[in-house]
């Protein structure tokens, strides 16, 4: 592929997300009038970001191997204990460095 | 005002840390990714979302995606609509270019400061920006510190690295449970999200599985709403 080609692409896709998510930010506090405080379309957005995360997470898991989801565990473990995002992470991910440097 | 503007500042530091930390997991990935550090860096500045950019940087591969990669930030930031509008009572009576230019600085963790502050009364629009500020600036110094050190590191994956994202959104998922009812969403976008995963390629299983348990979600309270509202109403004999 030419090398402007990869270029273009990349601009399309930064400047895509940032007019999608820039879009989504001013249109929440714009649209906030209008929007339902109740009903269907409150309760769809709310579960969104969890349900997201759970679509992101699971193959993602699963992908990492036998030792991924004891991985996840951990990680989610320690997030619910401590409220520590990234200790939490640094957690999963030491589990899953140390199995790969013993398996290998 | 520059008071409030550096009391958000300050407030945001303990969250900074992490975010430093974080910043520096998607350096690395963009660095394995050989993504340049000026796109990087305009990434940061542009959009200005975690999570999303993160799912950007693990879909970069190319010739990249652009249409998955925009509706899969689409559907990751969907949660902006609502945290902008909650934000409505603190930009009240404001002009729009003030809205226009404050609401880009709002991110996940200057907003949930903020509205802690908001409950005492002490948040402005200067507090919510002093956040923002204080985070972009240390999430372009995370990010990029681990891009530039990442290029050193020839397998990440010996280090668990490629794990690394799997467990920010594991450990960010546990503060979306609110109660018991989320069990069968949850197993539904799961469920959808891995039969997506096994059938096509890209990054729609993150579309089907989030979509399909939130409208799962609705259905599920739709379902139960006839108990509830009885229970609110009035009874009609007295």
């Amino acid at each position: 592929m030419p090398l402007q080609d990869h270029h273009a692409l990349i601009g399309m896709a930064i400047g895509g997300a940032a007019l999608i998510t820039y879009g989504l930010r001013l249109g929440g506090l714009l649209l906030s009038e209008k929007l339902p405080r109740t009903g269907a379309f409150k309760i769809f957005l709310e579960a969104l970001p969890g349900t997201i995360l759970v679509s992101l997470v699971v193959p993602g898991i699963l992908t990492a191997g036998a030792w991924g989801w004891p991985a996840a565990a951990l990680t989610a473990f320690i997030a619910r204990k401590t409220g520590n995002v990234f200790m939490a992470m640094l957690a999963g991910v030491m589990v899953v460095a140390l199995v790969r440097f013993l398996e290998t | 005002m520059m008071n409030a503007f550096r009391r958000g500042a300050l407030a945001n530091l303990p969250v900074a840390a992490s975010v430093v930390a974080y910043g520096a997991v998607l350096g690395v990935l963009a660095a394995k990714q050989q993504i340049a550090w000026h796109s990087l860096l305009l990434m940061n500045l542009s959009v200005f979302a975690g999570s999303a950019q993160f799912v950007m940087v693990e879909m970069w591969l190319p010739p990249l995606p652009v249409l998955e990669m925009v509706l899969g930030v689409l559907v990751i930031n969907m949660r902006y609509l609502l945290i902008g509008a909650s934000l409505r009572p603190l930009f009240s009576g404001c002009p729009l270019w003030q809205k226009a230019l404050g609401m880009h600085l709002v991110a996940d963790e200057n907003w949930a400061v903020t509205m802690a502050a908001y409950r005492r009364g002490q948040a402005s629009i200067a507090y919510l920006m002093g956040g923002g500020v204080c985070l972009l600036t240390v999430w372009c110094l995370g990010t990029l510190a681990g891009h530039h050190l990442g290029a050193f590191i020839s397998r990440p994956e010996a280090f668990g690295l490629d794990f690394a994202f799997v467990a920010v959104f594991t450990a960010l998922l546990v503060g979306f449970w609110r109660d018991r009812s989320d069990w069968l969403p949850w197993c539904a976008a799961a469920g959808l999200a891995l039969l997506t995963h096994q059938l096509l390629p890209g990054k729609w299983y993150i579309i089907t599985g989030g979509m399909g348990g939130a409208l799962l979600k609705v259905w599920q309270s739709r379902s139960a709403l006839p108990n509830a509202s009885r229970v609110d109403e009035p009874p009609n004999e007295s």
